[in-house]
């Protein structure tokens, strides 16, 4: 008798909530959705209703509140609360074959990965599984690495990382025009330009804390796109510099088509991109594979762990006799040159680098990457990475959504939206993103992984 | 000397919009300590509502005098982006009180992209543009001033008064101070935080509506991505006169628009922005609290 | 380093701190304060509430620059450093100084072991070649971490620690952070250590046990210099206490001289001065 009782109360207060929401969503939607504007042939813009869609709103935002509030809410409490009952350990500690040798795992599959899409989709059918998902991820996942040391080590609130992506770029576009000079010349110089330009802007600010050092990173991101609009004499402006050279082979094969030294001709192979875009796969793999290389060993040195001291307390690093204006500096110019790597390698990919790619909506993307994944941990950044950006990329082959919504339906509109929305969602649910908990530089007897609950943030 | 007042007189008009918005910041990062990046977008969907309901005006009252119509509109952008900077707290920066820092930061970000691309989806990516609404103007010798930049400094002037008395003489405005001060002790002393909070995010919606109806007034064009650069422009504003300060932020904001005018007056117009933000990284440099901050004791 | 050789004529002396004035302001936090503190002892420095104790420490330690006045600290090999004119981190680099805080500044996301080998962090540093023959993996590198783990272990093992030493900082109970940051300090190789309300907050068995680490600290040849409220603590460890009230020194000397001195009773129980005698009455019947 009780439990029905219960359970009709539970479904009045659902009921009642998912009318609140109808009316909140009305009041929000009626202006925006129920109403669209338009320019007429005459070139006036006028408006037509659009209840139809408005209702359709109105009716998802009420049925999910009435869900949330009867169904979904109770069940996660109960759970909980048996959980808790039962005094589960949060952690299991019977690992199956698979967590165990995850990385390994996933390396493996990384380096099949283009062969495998050949196989599967034709040389000319694997462009699309090697460029648009595998190096777009690929590229995300090395700078989000590189922000990492800035954010998820030291704790230093960089809002302008993609900065030093674009000093890598713009520097191995001009400098490879101008001289002549190959990609793996100016891969190294293009990270060492970037990590000069990290100590050059880092220095002046990094005594600014918390939201402060954000905004300014922030400032001197927008500054560095807005020279690069302006600047037509070297940037070319808007317009960007196409014809950027192609990385060779370490020198021994070329790509471009025309040269005597072909890939494809020296090795009897059809002619297509597709080889280029293999080749550049395991380029930025390797580069990523770098990245994670020096991540774990830095982390694992007195400047690794002063990183780390420095996110949990600065006053008390102080103390302890560490410089920390240095310390935060070594931070920022190994994450800008990681940038500047990454910029490189995006300039060679595309051919063509414009101020357009470098907004601060990416320095946005990188960061909620890093955030999303679990500040700190290389793995679920990589996790954050594939889901965000594969996630994002996926929405643009959906066409058969065309055939739901009609002809009209671009999934790519929508793009950012879901990015946006997933952004919030994960936050709101996982405040400390996919992996919470911090692996221990050294050990005495086991290496137990740190709780989130304890790692600090940082404060600037 | 006459150009340099004309362009004075732009600078304010402009600087009065960047202050209308950077109140909204201010305000908000004081009680919560939080960068809300989806104000300039909520500043969007002012301009946006501000929009909808001047067509929907026009085409019902074709005659409408002109001062009704921008207070029908002014009024309704106010509620709109009330509604919703009220629903974006309860929803997704609510839950993330008192939580790790940056889980706040990251959701604001993904809500201004949201926002952003809610409008682009829905109204479309094209500029949207209206007719003058307000045309007269006034000639002081070779100075030439706007009503519209008059009603602009006009309500801006009057919002902040409005606002200074609110946040200073009212029970309303000694719960946000407390609240801002120290939270779980204004809650232990009754005051309702949440409601407190609540306020505070409608207030700034509020004045970010206004400054909404008056971007749309003064440049008769509004776009889906037309939140982010005065937003982060309105947020330096408040940083640079000290953020948690309401006059600071006004000061702030006008200081921008005056050296975005006669920046481009006197320079060049291509690196207005670049000034801007220059500018706030020295100020930040040299006084980190910014220009009416309180000072920060580092507490050892 | 000071030029003049008469400024510390005595050997023993570890920091002498010499006209020392701190102004907030309008508010002279403290005024001409002057005192020694010898090597081998535990000097304390008490004086009720809001008396400046921590100005003086964070003037020390150099967390705050002192209007007026010099902190010369005398090295065991006999270098002179001018504690008011380096860097806050320099103090500890260079100058051996290194302290605790009142509200515990540990690093709560890493671990035990973690906090005392980011302490390490110059020794270290040098060793690693400045992180670049460390990343290429050089002996020398190896053989200082080794090293580093060594000290910490002896240090857990004196704070006590050794069973948390792969817990995090930030769950170990009370008294224990209290040690770990004790430990941490001394992990920077320190010739002063200097302890804000080292005892603050812990229950009695753990004062107990922070007496004895104090004392081996002592008997490894540190000096301590410590800020304390609790004079059963002070009393009992302490080999110098210094008083200190409204910034001013009211008294200076041995622990029973200054349990003893009017000025000392009058400032903490806060009397006239004619009620000072009364109150010298009843100490000597042993009733407060």
């Amino acid at each position: 008798m009780a439990q029905s009782s219960d359970n009709n109360s539970l479904m009045a207060q659902a009921a009642k909530e998912a009318l609140v929401a109808a009316a909140v969503s009305f009041g929000l939607f009626i202006l925006y959705v129920g109403i669209e504007t338009y320019q007429d042939i005459n070139n006036a813009l006028v408006w037509r209703t659009r209840w139809g869609l408005l209702a359709v709103f109105v009716v998802i935002a009420a049925v999910s509140r009435f869900l949330v509030v009867g169904f979904i809410k109770p069940h996660l409490d109960k759970r909980k609360r048996d959980k808790a009952k039962a005094g589960i350990p949060e952690v299991s500690d019977g690992k199956n074959f698979f967590q165990r040798n995850f990385l390994k795992i996933a390396l493996i599959g990384l380096l099949i990965y283009p062969p495998l899409s050949v196989m599967l989709a034709g040389t000319q059918g694997s462009l699309k599984y090697v460029d648009n998902f595998g190096i777009q991820i690929l590229i995300y996942v090395m700078l989000a690495w590189g922000l990492n040391i800035v954010v998820g080590l030291a704790g230093l609130l960089d809002l302008g990382y993609v900065a030093f992506y674009a000093v890598g770029a713009y520097s191995y576009a001009l400098l490879s025009q101008q001289f002549g000079l190959s990609f793996w010349v100016l891969l190294p110089l293009s990270g060492i330009l970037a990590a000069f330009w990290g100590v050059i802007l880092g220095f002046p600010v990094l005594r600014l804390r918390g939201d402060y050092l954000a905004i300014v990173t922030l400032a001197f991101g927008e500054i560095i796109r807005l020279v690069l609009i302006n600047w037509t004499a070297v940037t070319k402006g808007t317009f960007g510099i196409s014809g950027i050279p192609k990385a060779s082979f370490f020198g021994i094969w070329s790509f471009d088509v025309g040269a005597a030294n072909n890939f494809t001709k020296a090795w009897g192979l059809s002619m297509s991109s597709a080889y280029y875009k293999i080749f550049l796969f395991y380029l930025i793999l390797a580069l990523c594979m770098l990245t994670a290389y020096v991540t774990i060993k830095l982390r694992r040195m007195p400047i690794g762990r002063a990183w780390e001291a420095l996110r949990e307390d600065e006053i008390a690093c102080r103390s302890l006799g560490i410089n920390t204006v240095t310390t935060k500096l070594t931070a920022f110019a190994i994450g800008a040159m990681i940038g500047g790597f990454a910029g490189a390698f995006f300039a060679t990919r595309q051919g063509f680098v414009s101020p357009e790619s470098f907004v601060f909506l990416e320095s946005a993307v990188i960061l909620a990457i890093v955030v999303l994944g679990g500040m700190g941990s290389l793995t679920g950044i990589a996790i954050a990475a594939i889901v965000m950006v594969g996630g994002t990329e996926l929405l643009r082959e959906m066409e058969f959504l065309k055939h739901v919504f009609g002809p009209d339906f671009t999934p790519e509109l929508y793009r950012m939206l879901l990015f946006g929305l997933a952004m919030i969602v994960v936050m709101v649910f996982k405040p400390r993103g996919f992996v919470g908990s911090r692996e221990p530089t050294a050990f005495l007897k086991e290496r137990k992984a740190v709780a989130g609950s304890f790692t600090k943030e940082g404060h600037g | 000397m006459e150009y340099f007042v004309q362009q004075l007189a732009n600078g304010l008009t402009l600087g009065s919009i960047y202050g209308l918005i950077a109140i909204g910041y201010t305000m908000v990062y004081g009680i919560i300590g939080m960068i809300n990046f989806a104000h300039g977008d909520i500043f969007m969907l002012g301009a946006f509502a501000a929009l909808i309901v001047f067509l929907i005006l026009t085409s019902f009252f074709a005659g409408i005098p002109v001062a009704l119509a921008l207070l029908v509109m002014l009024i309704a952008a106010m509620l709109m982006t009330s509604l919703w900077n009220w629903t974006i707290e309860r929803v997704a920066y609510r839950p993330l009180r008192g939580s790790f820092r940056l889980a706040p930061l990251i959701t604001a970000i993904g809500m201004s992209i949201v926002l952003s691309n809610f409008i682009q989806v829905t109204q479309g990516p094209r500029n949207k543009p209206i007719p003058s609404l307000v045309t007269d103007v006034y000639h002081f010798g070779n100075i030439t001033i706007s009503l519209k930049q008059i009603i602009i400094v006009a309500v801006t002037a009057v919002l902040l008064t409005v606002f200074w008395y609110i946040v200073n003489k009212t029970p309303l405005g000694r719960a946000q101070r407390a609240t801002e001060q120290d939270r779980k002790m204004a809650a232990l002393l009754g005051v309702d935080v949440d409601r407190t909070i609540s306020i505070t995010f409608i207030m700034g919606a509020a004045l970010a509506a206004v400054a909404g109806t008056m971007y749309l007034m003064y440049y008769g064009v509004a776009t889906f991505n037309d939140g982010f650069i005065p937003g982060v422009k309105a947020f330096t504003a408040a940083v640079l006169g000290g953020i948690g300060s309401l006059p600071g932020a006004v000061l702030g904001g006008l200081l921008i628009g005056l050296i975005e005018s006669l920046w481009s007056a006197y320079f060049t117009i291509a690196y207005k922005d670049v000034a801007t933000f220059a500018l706030l990284a020295f100020v930040l440099i040299f006084k980190p609290t910014g220009i009416l901050g309180r000072p920060e004791v580092e507490k050892v | 380093m000071t030029p003049g050789t008469n400024t510390m004529n005595n050997n023993d002396t570890i920091l002498k701190v010499e006209h020392l004035s701190m102004r907030f302001g309008g508010l002279m936090a403290i005024d001409d304060f002057s005192f020694e503190a010898r090597r081998g002892n535990i000097t304390a420095l008490i004086g009720p509430n809001g008396a400046g104790k921590t100005t003086v420490f964070n003037c020390i330690t150099g967390f705050y620059k002192p209007t007026m006045g010099m902190i010369t600290l005398k090295q065991r090999d006999g270098d002179h450093y001018l504690l008011e004119r380096l860097r806050d981190f320099e103090i500890t680099k260079i100058a051996k100084v290194s302290r605790t805080f009142q509200n515990i500044r540990l690093f709560s996301g890493l671990t035990v072991l973690e906090n005392l080998l980011v302490a390490q962090h110059n020794a270290l540093m040098k060793a690693s070649g400045y992180t670049i023959l460390g990343l290429l993996g050089m002996p020398a590198y190896t053989k200082a971490s080794a090293a580093a783990i060594d000290k910490a272990k002896y240090w857990l093992d004196k704070a006590n620690l050794t069973e948390r030493a792969d817990d995090p900082a930030g769950d170990l109970p009370y008294g224990g952070q209290r040690r770990l940051e004790i430990a941490r300090a001394m992990c920077t190789g320190p010739e002063l250590l200097c302890l804000d309300e080292p005892a603050a907050g812990l229950n009695p068995r753990e004062s107990a046990a922070l007496n004895t680490l104090l004392h081996s600290i002592r008997d490894d040849g540190a000096s301590i210099l410590l800020i304390e409220h609790d004079m059963s603590v002070v009393m009992e460890i302490s080999d110098h206490v210094v008083v200190l009230e409204y910034g001013q020194k009211i008294s200076d000397g041995t622990p029973d001289h200054v349990k003893n001195d009017p000025k000392v009773i009058a400032a903490y129980l806060g009397v006239e001065d004619d009620e000072v005698e009364q109150i010298e009455e009843q100490l000597d019947e042993g009733r407060i």
